[in-house]
Protein backbone atom coordinates (compact mmCIF):
# COMPACT_ATOMS: atom_id res chain seq x y z
CA UNK A 1 0.00 0.00 0.00
CA UNK A 2 2.42 2.15 0.88
CA UNK A 3 4.54 1.54 -2.02
CA UNK A 4 1.47 1.86 -4.13
CA UNK A 5 1.01 5.30 -3.08
CA UNK A 6 4.74 6.34 -3.49
CA UNK A 7 4.41 5.22 -7.16
CA UNK A 8 1.51 7.54 -7.67
CA UNK A 9 3.67 10.40 -6.46
CA UNK A 10 6.07 9.56 -8.91
CA UNK A 11 3.53 9.11 -11.91
CA UNK A 12 2.27 12.35 -10.54
CA UNK A 13 5.26 14.47 -10.58
CA UNK A 14 6.38 12.70 -14.46
CA UNK A 15 3.05 13.40 -16.03
CA UNK A 16 2.94 17.16 -14.53
CA UNK A 17 6.70 17.68 -16.07
CA UNK A 18 5.22 15.88 -19.23
CA UNK A 19 2.25 18.79 -19.26
CA UNK A 20 4.50 21.42 -18.62
CA UNK A 21 7.01 20.29 -21.40
CA UNK A 22 3.69 20.16 -23.87
CA UNK A 23 1.87 23.34 -23.35
CA UNK A 24 5.85 25.06 -23.48
CA UNK A 25 5.96 23.12 -26.86
CA UNK A 26 2.07 24.47 -27.30
CA UNK A 27 2.98 28.10 -27.07
CA UNK A 28 6.31 28.04 -28.78
CA UNK A 29 4.41 26.44 -31.72
CA UNK A 30 1.91 29.02 -32.81
CA UNK A 31 5.02 31.40 -32.58
CA UNK A 32 7.10 29.45 -34.83
CA UNK A 33 3.80 29.14 -37.45
CA UNK A 34 3.60 32.81 -37.43
CA UNK A 35 7.08 33.87 -37.90
CA UNK A 36 7.38 30.70 -40.65
CA UNK A 37 4.32 31.80 -42.52
CA UNK A 38 4.93 35.51 -42.48
CA UNK A 39 8.62 34.89 -43.77
CA UNK A 40 7.71 32.42 -46.71
CA UNK A 41 4.98 34.29 -47.99
CA UNK A 42 6.21 37.58 -47.14
CA UNK A 43 9.60 36.93 -48.83
CA UNK A 44 8.62 35.06 -51.97
CA UNK A 45 6.19 38.24 -52.50
CA UNK A 46 8.80 40.85 -51.58
CA UNK A 47 11.12 42.78 -54.11
CA UNK A 48 12.54 45.81 -54.67
CA UNK A 49 9.42 47.60 -56.59
CA UNK A 50 8.42 47.32 -53.26
CA UNK A 51 10.37 49.76 -51.98
CA UNK A 52 10.68 52.08 -54.74
CA UNK A 53 7.21 52.30 -56.17
CA UNK A 54 3.98 53.54 -55.39
CA UNK A 55 0.47 51.48 -55.59
CA UNK A 56 -0.79 50.94 -59.09
CA UNK A 57 -4.35 51.44 -59.90
CA UNK A 58 -6.37 48.45 -59.11
CA UNK A 59 -5.88 45.51 -61.48
CA UNK A 60 -2.55 46.05 -62.61
CA UNK A 61 -0.12 43.79 -61.12
CA UNK A 62 3.02 45.08 -59.42
CA UNK A 63 3.79 48.70 -57.73
CA UNK A 64 5.04 48.73 -53.95
CA UNK A 65 4.49 50.40 -50.61
CA UNK A 66 7.06 53.08 -50.79
CA UNK A 67 4.65 55.97 -49.55
CA UNK A 68 3.40 53.24 -46.58
CA UNK A 69 6.46 52.80 -45.22
CA UNK A 70 7.73 56.62 -45.87
CA UNK A 71 4.28 57.41 -44.20
CA UNK A 72 4.98 55.37 -40.68
CA UNK A 73 8.48 56.51 -39.81
CA UNK A 74 6.89 60.07 -40.56
CA UNK A 75 4.11 59.41 -38.27
CA UNK A 76 6.21 57.47 -35.50
CA UNK A 77 8.75 60.51 -35.57
CA UNK A 78 6.07 62.34 -35.30
CA UNK A 79 4.40 60.89 -32.33
CA UNK A 80 7.78 60.46 -30.76
CA UNK A 81 8.64 63.87 -30.47
CA UNK A 82 5.71 64.52 -28.67
CA UNK A 83 5.80 62.10 -26.61
CA UNK A 84 9.47 61.81 -25.66
CA UNK A 85 10.22 65.19 -23.95
CA UNK A 86 6.87 64.72 -21.56
CA UNK A 87 7.79 60.83 -20.95
CA UNK A 88 11.14 61.73 -20.12
CA UNK A 89 10.27 64.53 -17.74
CA UNK A 90 7.54 62.33 -16.10
CA UNK A 91 10.19 59.81 -15.66
CA UNK A 92 12.40 61.82 -13.89
CA UNK A 93 9.76 62.92 -11.50
CA UNK A 94 9.23 59.71 -11.09
CA UNK A 95 12.13 58.51 -9.96
CA UNK A 96 13.10 61.98 -7.81
CA UNK A 97 10.14 62.50 -6.26
CA UNK A 98 8.98 59.21 -6.18
CA UNK A 99 7.72 59.27 -2.10
CA UNK A 100 5.05 62.27 -3.15
CA UNK A 101 1.57 61.65 -3.51
CA UNK A 102 1.68 62.85 -6.98
CA UNK A 103 4.12 60.12 -7.99
CA UNK A 104 1.86 57.57 -6.91
CA UNK A 105 -0.70 59.19 -8.76
CA UNK A 106 1.24 59.29 -11.50
CA UNK A 107 2.06 55.97 -11.66
CA UNK A 108 -1.32 54.45 -11.68
CA UNK A 109 -2.02 57.01 -14.13
CA UNK A 110 0.55 55.47 -16.69
CA UNK A 111 -0.05 51.71 -15.60
CA UNK A 112 -4.07 53.12 -16.70
CA UNK A 113 -3.15 54.84 -19.46
CA UNK A 114 -1.04 51.80 -20.81
CA UNK A 115 -4.52 49.73 -20.70
CA UNK A 116 -6.18 51.82 -22.87
CA UNK A 117 -7.30 50.16 -25.83
CA UNK A 118 -5.55 51.61 -28.90
CA UNK A 119 -8.90 51.99 -31.00
CA UNK A 120 -10.43 53.94 -28.19
CA UNK A 121 -7.10 56.36 -28.34
CA UNK A 122 -7.40 56.72 -32.24
CA UNK A 123 -11.10 57.91 -31.07
CA UNK A 124 -10.16 60.27 -28.54
CA UNK A 125 -7.46 61.27 -31.78
CA UNK A 126 -10.17 61.54 -33.89
CA UNK A 127 -12.06 63.81 -31.65
CA UNK A 128 -9.75 65.97 -30.94
CA UNK A 129 -7.93 66.68 -34.14
CA UNK A 130 -9.56 65.37 -37.24
CA UNK A 131 -12.92 66.60 -36.27
CA UNK A 132 -11.27 70.31 -35.87
CA UNK A 133 -9.04 70.11 -38.51
CA UNK A 134 -12.00 68.85 -40.63
CA UNK A 135 -9.86 66.34 -42.30
CA UNK A 136 -8.11 63.00 -41.87
CA UNK A 137 -4.25 63.88 -41.17
CA UNK A 138 -0.88 62.99 -40.56
CA UNK A 139 -1.40 65.01 -37.27
CA UNK A 140 -4.23 63.47 -35.59
CA UNK A 141 -1.96 59.80 -36.31
CA UNK A 142 0.71 61.19 -35.01
CA UNK A 143 -1.11 62.38 -31.42
CA UNK A 144 -2.56 59.19 -31.46
CA UNK A 145 0.63 57.18 -31.72
CA UNK A 146 2.16 59.91 -28.74
CA UNK A 147 -0.14 58.81 -26.80
CA UNK A 148 -0.02 54.95 -26.97
CA UNK A 149 4.45 56.23 -26.69
CA UNK A 150 3.88 57.85 -23.59
CA UNK A 151 3.01 55.66 -20.77
CA UNK A 152 6.36 53.45 -21.98
CA UNK A 153 8.37 55.87 -22.25
CA UNK A 154 7.59 57.34 -18.69
CA UNK A 155 8.17 53.55 -17.33
CA UNK A 156 11.13 52.66 -18.91
CA UNK A 157 12.72 56.49 -18.37
CA UNK A 158 11.90 56.21 -14.25
CA UNK A 159 13.85 52.46 -14.10
CA UNK A 160 16.35 53.88 -16.12
CA UNK A 161 16.87 56.80 -14.42
CA UNK A 162 16.68 54.58 -10.92
CA UNK A 163 19.61 52.27 -11.85
CA UNK A 164 21.61 55.84 -11.39
CA UNK A 165 23.42 54.79 -8.35
CA UNK A 166 22.67 57.05 -5.00
CA UNK A 167 25.97 57.90 -4.53
CA UNK A 168 26.47 59.65 -7.79
CA UNK A 169 23.46 62.20 -6.76
CA UNK A 170 24.75 62.55 -2.97
CA UNK A 171 28.57 63.39 -5.22
CA UNK A 172 26.98 65.82 -7.10
CA UNK A 173 24.95 67.46 -3.84
CA UNK A 174 28.45 67.71 -1.84
CA UNK A 175 29.66 69.89 -4.30
CA UNK A 176 27.45 72.13 -3.91
CA UNK A 177 25.52 71.78 -6.97
CA UNK A 178 21.92 72.79 -6.82
CA UNK A 179 19.85 69.77 -7.18
CA UNK A 180 18.30 70.79 -10.75
CA UNK A 181 21.58 71.27 -12.11
CA UNK A 182 22.09 67.34 -10.60
CA UNK A 183 19.24 65.87 -11.92
CA UNK A 184 19.86 67.55 -15.27
CA UNK A 185 23.53 67.80 -15.96
CA UNK A 186 24.60 64.41 -14.20
CA UNK A 187 21.70 62.15 -14.01
CA UNK A 188 19.87 62.78 -17.09
CA UNK A 189 23.00 63.90 -19.64
CA UNK A 190 24.90 60.17 -17.99
CA UNK A 191 21.78 57.79 -18.91
CA UNK A 192 20.67 59.83 -21.96
CA UNK A 193 22.26 56.68 -24.41
CA UNK A 194 20.01 54.54 -22.25
CA UNK A 195 17.31 56.25 -22.10
CA UNK A 196 17.24 55.84 -25.70
CA UNK A 197 16.04 52.03 -25.28
CA UNK A 198 12.82 52.99 -24.00
CA UNK A 199 11.74 55.31 -26.80
CA UNK A 200 13.07 52.47 -29.20
CA UNK A 201 10.76 50.13 -27.24
CA UNK A 202 7.86 52.56 -27.97
CA UNK A 203 8.65 53.35 -31.30
CA UNK A 204 8.70 49.36 -32.23
CA UNK A 205 5.08 49.14 -30.68
CA UNK A 206 3.51 52.05 -32.04
CA UNK A 207 5.13 51.37 -35.54
CA UNK A 208 2.81 48.38 -35.38
CA UNK A 209 -0.61 50.16 -34.08
CA UNK A 210 -3.38 49.97 -36.63
CA UNK A 211 -6.54 50.57 -35.13
CA UNK A 212 -5.77 53.91 -33.91
CA UNK A 213 -4.54 54.89 -37.51
CA UNK A 214 -7.32 53.92 -39.06
CA UNK A 215 -9.47 56.87 -38.44
CA UNK A 216 -6.51 59.57 -37.46
CA UNK A 217 -4.01 58.84 -40.90
CA UNK A 218 -6.45 57.49 -42.60
CA UNK A 219 -4.25 56.49 -45.55
CA UNK A 220 -4.33 57.40 -49.49
CA UNK A 221 -2.61 55.77 -52.49
CA UNK A 222 0.41 58.69 -53.08
CA UNK A 223 3.22 60.08 -51.40
CA UNK A 224 2.63 62.82 -48.97
CA UNK A 225 4.20 64.23 -46.63
CA UNK A 226 1.71 67.15 -45.93
CA UNK A 227 1.20 67.20 -41.99
CA UNK A 228 -2.65 68.23 -42.53
CA UNK A 229 -3.32 65.46 -45.15
CA UNK A 230 -4.27 61.80 -44.10
CA UNK A 231 -0.97 59.50 -45.00
CA UNK A 232 -0.61 56.09 -45.52
CA UNK A 233 1.28 53.83 -43.49
CA UNK A 234 2.33 50.07 -43.46
CA UNK A 235 0.10 49.33 -40.68
CA UNK A 236 -2.93 50.70 -42.07
CA UNK A 237 -1.79 49.72 -45.89
CA UNK A 238 -1.78 45.82 -44.68
CA UNK A 239 -5.42 45.98 -43.54
CA UNK A 240 -6.52 47.66 -46.70
CA UNK A 241 -4.91 44.93 -48.48
CA UNK A 242 -5.65 41.79 -46.90
CA UNK A 243 -9.23 42.58 -46.79
CA UNK A 244 -9.48 43.20 -50.32
CA UNK A 245 -10.38 40.53 -52.65
CA UNK A 246 -7.41 41.10 -55.36
CA UNK A 247 -4.81 38.01 -55.21
CA UNK A 248 -2.27 40.99 -55.64
CA UNK A 249 -3.27 43.12 -53.05
CA UNK A 250 -2.76 40.07 -50.87
CA UNK A 251 0.13 39.17 -52.09
CA UNK A 252 1.65 42.38 -50.84
CA UNK A 253 -0.26 42.58 -47.75
CA UNK A 254 2.36 39.84 -46.54
CA UNK A 255 5.46 41.39 -48.14
CA UNK A 256 4.56 44.41 -45.57
CA UNK A 257 3.64 42.26 -42.93
CA UNK A 258 7.04 40.71 -43.67
CA UNK A 259 8.65 44.28 -43.51
CA UNK A 260 6.55 45.56 -40.85
CA UNK A 261 7.49 42.65 -38.57
CA UNK A 262 11.35 42.13 -39.08
CA UNK A 263 11.19 45.65 -38.65
CA UNK A 264 9.86 45.87 -35.20
CA UNK A 265 10.94 42.46 -34.07
CA UNK A 266 14.80 43.87 -34.74
CA UNK A 267 14.07 47.26 -33.15
CA UNK A 268 12.95 45.27 -30.19
CA UNK A 269 15.49 42.64 -29.56
CA UNK A 270 18.03 45.58 -29.88
CA UNK A 271 16.32 47.26 -27.31
CA UNK A 272 16.42 44.30 -25.06
CA UNK A 273 19.54 43.57 -25.58
CA UNK A 274 20.67 47.29 -24.52
CA UNK A 275 18.66 47.30 -21.77
CA UNK A 276 20.00 43.65 -20.32
CA UNK A 277 23.26 45.23 -21.08
CA UNK A 278 22.57 48.21 -19.19
CA UNK A 279 20.95 46.29 -16.06
CA UNK A 280 24.08 44.29 -16.36
CA UNK A 281 26.62 47.31 -15.91
CA UNK A 282 23.95 48.90 -13.23
CA UNK A 283 23.16 52.03 -15.68
CA UNK A 284 26.85 53.84 -14.90
CA UNK B 1 18.72 89.96 -14.73
CA UNK B 2 17.64 88.96 -11.27
CA UNK B 3 20.04 86.10 -10.36
CA UNK B 4 17.86 83.57 -8.46
CA UNK B 5 19.51 81.44 -5.48
CA UNK B 6 19.36 77.88 -5.93
CA UNK B 7 16.87 76.95 -3.58
CA UNK B 8 14.26 79.09 -5.94
CA UNK B 9 15.82 77.31 -9.06
CA UNK B 10 15.39 74.15 -7.52
CA UNK B 11 12.09 74.99 -6.65
CA UNK B 12 11.25 76.06 -10.28
CA UNK B 13 12.22 72.79 -11.77
CA UNK B 14 10.10 71.34 -9.18
CA UNK B 15 7.85 72.60 -10.29
CA UNK B 16 7.95 72.47 -13.69
CA UNK B 17 7.83 68.83 -13.25
CA UNK B 18 5.22 68.71 -11.16
CA UNK B 19 3.66 70.61 -13.86
CA UNK B 20 4.31 68.19 -16.73
CA UNK B 21 3.30 65.17 -14.26
CA UNK B 22 -0.10 66.95 -13.98
CA UNK B 23 -0.86 67.72 -17.42
CA UNK B 24 -0.38 63.04 -18.08
CA UNK B 25 -2.79 62.82 -15.33
CA UNK B 26 -5.00 65.86 -16.84
CA UNK B 27 -4.77 63.96 -20.26
CA UNK B 28 -6.51 60.18 -18.82
CA UNK B 29 -9.07 62.78 -17.68
CA UNK B 30 -9.52 64.83 -20.38
CA UNK B 31 -9.55 61.32 -22.55
CA UNK B 32 -12.48 60.27 -20.14
CA UNK B 33 -14.69 63.81 -20.79
CA UNK B 34 -14.02 63.90 -24.44
CA UNK B 35 -15.39 60.64 -24.88
CA UNK B 36 -18.08 61.42 -22.57
CA UNK B 37 -19.10 64.34 -24.00
CA UNK B 38 -19.30 62.91 -27.55
CA UNK B 39 -21.33 59.97 -26.28
CA UNK B 40 -23.18 62.25 -24.46
CA UNK B 41 -26.11 62.55 -27.65
CA UNK B 42 -26.47 58.44 -27.65
CA UNK B 43 -26.44 58.45 -23.70
CA UNK B 44 -29.50 60.73 -23.65
CA UNK B 45 -31.09 59.14 -26.72
CA UNK B 46 -30.14 55.09 -25.73
CA UNK B 47 -29.97 55.64 -22.13
CA UNK B 48 -28.50 52.77 -20.15
CA UNK B 49 -30.78 50.40 -22.07
CA UNK B 50 -28.46 50.57 -24.28
CA UNK B 51 -26.35 47.95 -22.99
CA UNK B 52 -29.33 45.07 -22.44
CA UNK B 53 -31.02 45.86 -26.60
CA UNK B 54 -29.70 43.71 -28.83
CA UNK B 55 -31.09 45.30 -32.08
CA UNK B 56 -28.29 47.46 -34.20
CA UNK B 57 -29.99 49.24 -37.10
CA UNK B 58 -28.09 52.63 -37.65
CA UNK B 59 -30.33 53.01 -40.66
CA UNK B 60 -33.45 52.92 -38.49
CA UNK B 61 -31.60 54.72 -35.36
CA UNK B 62 -31.59 51.54 -33.45
CA UNK B 63 -28.72 51.59 -31.10
CA UNK B 64 -28.27 48.44 -28.74
CA UNK B 65 -24.99 46.71 -27.77
CA UNK B 66 -25.73 43.73 -26.07
CA UNK B 67 -24.36 41.90 -29.10
CA UNK B 68 -21.07 43.70 -29.19
CA UNK B 69 -20.60 43.50 -25.05
CA UNK B 70 -21.39 39.63 -25.80
CA UNK B 71 -18.74 39.44 -28.13
CA UNK B 72 -16.05 41.17 -26.49
CA UNK B 73 -16.75 39.37 -23.33
CA UNK B 74 -17.22 35.80 -24.85
CA UNK B 75 -14.05 36.40 -26.99
CA UNK B 76 -11.75 37.40 -24.19
CA UNK B 77 -13.23 34.88 -21.76
CA UNK B 78 -12.49 32.00 -24.06
CA UNK B 79 -9.26 33.51 -25.07
CA UNK B 80 -8.65 34.02 -20.93
CA UNK B 81 -9.67 30.03 -20.54
CA UNK B 82 -7.04 28.82 -23.15
CA UNK B 83 -4.08 31.17 -22.32
CA UNK B 84 -4.35 30.94 -18.78
CA UNK B 85 -3.40 27.49 -17.91
CA UNK B 86 -0.76 27.29 -20.41
CA UNK B 87 0.82 30.54 -19.31
CA UNK B 88 0.91 29.25 -15.75
CA UNK B 89 2.64 25.97 -17.26
CA UNK B 90 5.08 28.12 -19.56
CA UNK B 91 6.48 30.20 -16.78
CA UNK B 92 6.91 27.08 -14.64
CA UNK B 93 8.60 25.84 -17.42
CA UNK B 94 11.05 28.85 -17.78
CA UNK B 95 11.62 29.30 -14.05
CA UNK B 96 11.47 25.92 -12.33
CA UNK B 97 12.02 23.67 -15.56
CA UNK B 98 14.68 25.22 -17.70
CA UNK B 99 18.63 25.72 -16.87
CA UNK B 100 19.06 29.76 -16.54
CA UNK B 101 20.87 30.43 -19.72
CA UNK B 102 18.20 28.75 -21.86
CA UNK B 103 15.54 30.35 -19.77
CA UNK B 104 16.40 33.70 -20.46
CA UNK B 105 16.27 32.80 -24.08
CA UNK B 106 12.87 30.92 -24.02
CA UNK B 107 11.90 34.03 -22.23
CA UNK B 108 12.88 36.32 -24.40
CA UNK B 109 11.36 34.23 -27.55
CA UNK B 110 7.63 34.49 -25.55
CA UNK B 111 7.76 37.84 -25.09
CA UNK B 112 8.76 38.41 -28.41
CA UNK B 113 5.08 37.31 -29.23
CA UNK B 114 3.83 40.32 -27.50
CA UNK B 115 6.12 42.72 -29.72
CA UNK B 116 4.27 41.02 -33.09
CA UNK B 117 1.86 43.70 -34.34
CA UNK B 118 -1.87 42.72 -34.29
CA UNK B 119 -2.24 43.16 -37.75
CA UNK B 120 -0.05 40.41 -38.20
CA UNK B 121 -1.65 38.07 -36.08
CA UNK B 122 -4.70 39.22 -37.93
CA UNK B 123 -3.62 38.47 -41.60
CA UNK B 124 -1.97 34.99 -40.10
CA UNK B 125 -5.52 34.46 -38.68
CA UNK B 126 -7.17 35.34 -41.92
CA UNK B 127 -4.97 33.05 -44.39
CA UNK B 128 -4.01 30.60 -42.12
CA UNK B 129 -5.97 29.53 -38.96
CA UNK B 130 -9.63 30.12 -40.25
CA UNK B 131 -9.22 27.90 -43.49
CA UNK B 132 -7.45 25.57 -40.70
CA UNK B 133 -10.40 25.97 -38.56
CA UNK B 134 -12.66 25.54 -41.38
CA UNK B 135 -11.03 22.13 -42.38
CA UNK B 136 -10.20 20.41 -39.49
CA UNK B 137 -10.66 21.97 -36.42
CA UNK B 138 -13.80 22.58 -36.64
CA UNK B 139 -14.66 18.91 -37.96
CA UNK B 140 -12.89 17.57 -35.36
CA UNK B 141 -14.60 19.39 -32.32
CA UNK B 142 -18.15 18.45 -34.51
CA UNK B 143 -17.41 14.57 -34.55
CA UNK B 144 -16.43 13.95 -30.98
CA UNK B 145 -18.57 16.99 -28.67
CA UNK B 146 -20.78 17.81 -31.58
CA UNK B 147 -24.12 17.36 -29.42
CA UNK B 148 -22.53 20.37 -27.00
CA UNK B 149 -24.88 23.63 -28.24
CA UNK B 150 -21.83 25.71 -28.10
CA UNK B 151 -19.78 23.05 -30.61
CA UNK B 152 -23.38 22.84 -33.40
CA UNK B 153 -23.72 25.11 -36.58
CA UNK B 154 -21.70 25.48 -39.32
CA UNK B 155 -18.38 26.57 -39.19
CA UNK B 156 -17.41 29.46 -41.71
CA UNK B 157 -13.62 29.48 -40.64
CA UNK B 158 -14.07 33.25 -39.27
CA UNK B 159 -16.14 33.52 -36.16
CA UNK B 160 -16.14 33.67 -32.08
CA UNK B 161 -13.52 30.27 -31.93
CA UNK B 162 -10.97 31.36 -34.63
CA UNK B 163 -10.69 35.10 -32.89
CA UNK B 164 -10.60 33.93 -29.63
CA UNK B 165 -7.65 31.44 -30.24
CA UNK B 166 -5.44 34.12 -32.19
CA UNK B 167 -6.21 36.03 -29.33
CA UNK B 168 -4.85 33.69 -26.36
CA UNK B 169 -1.59 33.20 -28.37
CA UNK B 170 -1.35 36.86 -27.84
CA UNK B 171 -2.20 37.06 -24.51
CA UNK B 172 0.27 34.25 -23.33
CA UNK B 173 3.28 36.45 -23.54
CA UNK B 174 1.10 39.16 -21.28
CA UNK B 175 0.71 36.64 -18.48
CA UNK B 176 3.43 34.01 -18.48
CA UNK B 177 6.22 36.82 -18.27
CA UNK B 178 4.05 38.60 -15.15
CA UNK B 179 3.57 34.60 -13.95
CA UNK B 180 7.32 34.12 -13.98
CA UNK B 181 8.71 37.36 -12.41
CA UNK B 182 6.36 36.23 -9.51
CA UNK B 183 7.37 32.73 -9.41
CA UNK B 184 10.67 34.16 -9.19
CA UNK B 185 10.06 36.14 -6.15
CA UNK B 186 9.70 32.73 -4.15
CA UNK B 187 12.75 32.63 -1.95
CA UNK B 188 14.72 29.77 -2.29
CA UNK B 189 14.43 28.67 0.90
CA UNK B 190 11.05 27.89 0.58
CA UNK B 191 11.24 25.69 -2.46
CA UNK B 192 14.15 23.75 -0.03
CA UNK B 193 12.15 23.60 2.73
CA UNK B 194 9.31 21.77 0.55
CA UNK B 195 11.92 19.59 -0.47
CA UNK B 196 13.15 19.12 2.87
CA UNK B 197 9.80 17.40 4.09
CA UNK B 198 10.49 14.60 1.09
CA UNK B 199 8.00 16.28 -1.35
CA UNK B 200 8.31 15.83 -5.33
CA UNK B 201 8.88 18.53 -7.57
CA UNK B 202 5.51 18.35 -8.51
CA UNK B 203 4.26 18.78 -5.30
CA UNK B 204 6.66 21.16 -4.34
CA UNK B 205 5.70 23.64 -7.27
CA UNK B 206 2.57 23.02 -5.77
CA UNK B 207 3.05 23.69 -2.05
CA UNK B 208 5.76 26.62 -2.28
CA UNK B 209 5.69 28.09 -6.03
CA UNK B 210 1.61 27.85 -7.06
CA UNK B 211 -0.13 28.38 -3.52
CA UNK B 212 1.81 31.56 -2.15
CA UNK B 213 1.91 33.41 -5.52
CA UNK B 214 -2.02 32.67 -6.63
CA UNK B 215 -2.84 36.65 -6.10
CA UNK B 216 -0.42 37.37 -8.75
CA UNK B 217 -1.30 35.05 -11.02
CA UNK B 218 -5.12 36.21 -10.52
CA UNK B 219 -3.59 39.15 -11.62
CA UNK B 220 -1.87 37.99 -14.26
CA UNK B 221 -4.63 36.75 -16.06
CA UNK B 222 -6.89 40.04 -15.01
CA UNK B 223 -4.02 42.09 -16.93
CA UNK B 224 -4.30 39.50 -19.66
CA UNK B 225 -8.10 39.86 -19.93
CA UNK B 226 -7.50 43.24 -20.26
CA UNK B 227 -5.30 43.18 -23.28
CA UNK B 228 -8.09 40.67 -24.86
CA UNK B 229 -10.86 43.21 -24.23
CA UNK B 230 -9.44 46.20 -26.16
CA UNK B 231 -7.71 44.01 -29.11
CA UNK B 232 -8.86 45.75 -32.07
CA UNK B 233 -7.53 44.70 -35.28
CA UNK B 234 -6.71 40.62 -35.01
CA UNK B 235 -10.25 40.32 -33.58
CA UNK B 236 -12.24 42.67 -37.04
CA UNK B 237 -10.27 40.76 -39.52
CA UNK B 238 -11.47 37.21 -37.73
CA UNK B 239 -14.55 37.41 -35.95
CA UNK B 240 -16.79 37.61 -39.13
CA UNK B 241 -18.35 41.28 -38.04
CA UNK B 242 -22.33 40.39 -37.49
CA UNK B 243 -24.63 41.62 -34.38
CA UNK B 244 -25.73 38.37 -33.73
CA UNK B 245 -25.68 36.29 -30.34
CA UNK B 246 -25.51 32.56 -30.91
CA UNK B 247 -24.83 29.89 -28.65
CA UNK B 248 -22.22 28.41 -31.53
CA UNK B 249 -18.41 29.23 -30.88
CA UNK B 250 -18.60 28.91 -34.55
CA UNK B 251 -20.99 31.57 -35.38
CA UNK B 252 -19.83 35.12 -36.95
CA UNK B 253 -20.11 37.82 -33.69
CA UNK B 254 -18.67 41.26 -33.60
CA UNK B 255 -17.14 42.90 -30.59
CA UNK B 256 -17.13 46.29 -29.60
CA UNK B 257 -13.76 47.48 -30.90
CA UNK B 258 -14.70 45.47 -34.10
CA UNK B 259 -17.92 47.27 -35.19
CA UNK B 260 -15.93 50.59 -34.09
CA UNK B 261 -13.10 49.44 -36.17
CA UNK B 262 -15.80 49.04 -39.36
CA UNK B 263 -18.17 51.58 -38.88
CA UNK B 264 -16.74 54.85 -37.26
CA UNK B 265 -15.52 56.41 -40.66
CA UNK B 266 -18.56 55.08 -42.65
CA UNK B 267 -20.93 56.51 -39.34
CA UNK B 268 -22.57 59.40 -41.13
CA UNK B 269 -25.30 60.39 -39.09
CA UNK B 270 -24.50 62.33 -35.26
CA UNK B 271 -26.61 59.39 -33.29
CA UNK B 272 -24.60 56.82 -34.61
CA UNK B 273 -21.08 58.51 -34.17
CA UNK B 274 -22.38 59.04 -30.37
CA UNK B 275 -23.43 55.82 -29.75
CA UNK B 276 -20.17 54.47 -31.20
CA UNK B 277 -18.48 56.58 -28.90
CA UNK B 278 -20.94 55.23 -26.11
CA UNK B 279 -19.70 52.28 -27.20
CA UNK B 280 -16.28 53.59 -26.99
CA UNK B 281 -16.57 55.05 -23.21
CA UNK B 282 -17.78 51.62 -22.15
CA UNK B 283 -15.12 49.78 -23.17
CA UNK B 284 -12.96 51.96 -21.93
CA UNK B 285 -14.60 51.80 -18.42
CA UNK B 286 -14.47 48.18 -19.05
CA UNK B 287 -10.65 47.89 -19.53
CA UNK B 288 -10.26 50.60 -16.91
CA UNK B 289 -11.73 48.63 -14.23
CA UNK B 290 -10.06 45.67 -14.98
CA UNK B 291 -7.00 47.13 -15.01
CA UNK B 292 -7.35 48.78 -11.98
CA UNK B 293 -8.49 45.39 -10.22
CA UNK B 294 -5.52 43.58 -11.56
CA UNK B 295 -3.39 46.50 -10.11
CA UNK B 296 -4.89 46.67 -6.41
CA UNK B 297 -4.27 42.92 -6.22
CA UNK B 298 -0.72 43.51 -7.31
CA UNK B 299 -0.58 46.31 -4.50
CA UNK B 300 -1.72 44.06 -2.20
CA UNK B 301 0.16 41.47 -3.30
CA UNK B 302 3.43 43.37 -2.56
CA UNK B 303 2.44 44.07 0.57
CA UNK B 304 2.66 40.59 1.49
CA UNK B 305 5.53 40.03 -0.37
Amino acid sequence: MKLNYRLIRKIKNQLFMLVIFLSAALVLIPLFLVIKYVFQEGASSLSLSFFTELPKPVGEVGGGMMHAILGTMYIVLLGALIAVPIGITCGIYLCEFSKSKLSKTLKLTVDLMSGIPSIVIGIFAYLMVVVPLKSFSALAGGVALSIIMLPIIIKTSEEILKLVPNHIREAGLALGLPRWKVILFIILKGSISNLLTGIILAISRAAGETAPLLFTAFGNMYLSFDLKKPMATLPVQIYTYAISPFKDWQRQAWAGAFVLMVLILTMNLFARFLLNKIKDKKGF
Amino acid sequence: MVKLNSKTQDALLFYALRFISLLVIGLLLFIIFILFKAAWPAIIHNGLGFIIRTEWNPIENQFGALPFIFGTLVTSFLAVLIATPVSIFVALFISEYLPTQFSRIISTLVEMVAAIPSIVFGLWGIFFLSPLMKSTLAPFLKTYFGYLPIFSGPSFGIGILTASLVLSVMIVPTISSICRSIFELVPQHQKEASYALGSTKFEMIKMAVISPSLSGISSAVVLGLGRALGETMAVTMLIGNSPLISKSVFAPAATMASVMANEYTDANTPLHVASLCYLALLLFLITFLSNLFAKTIVKNFSKIG
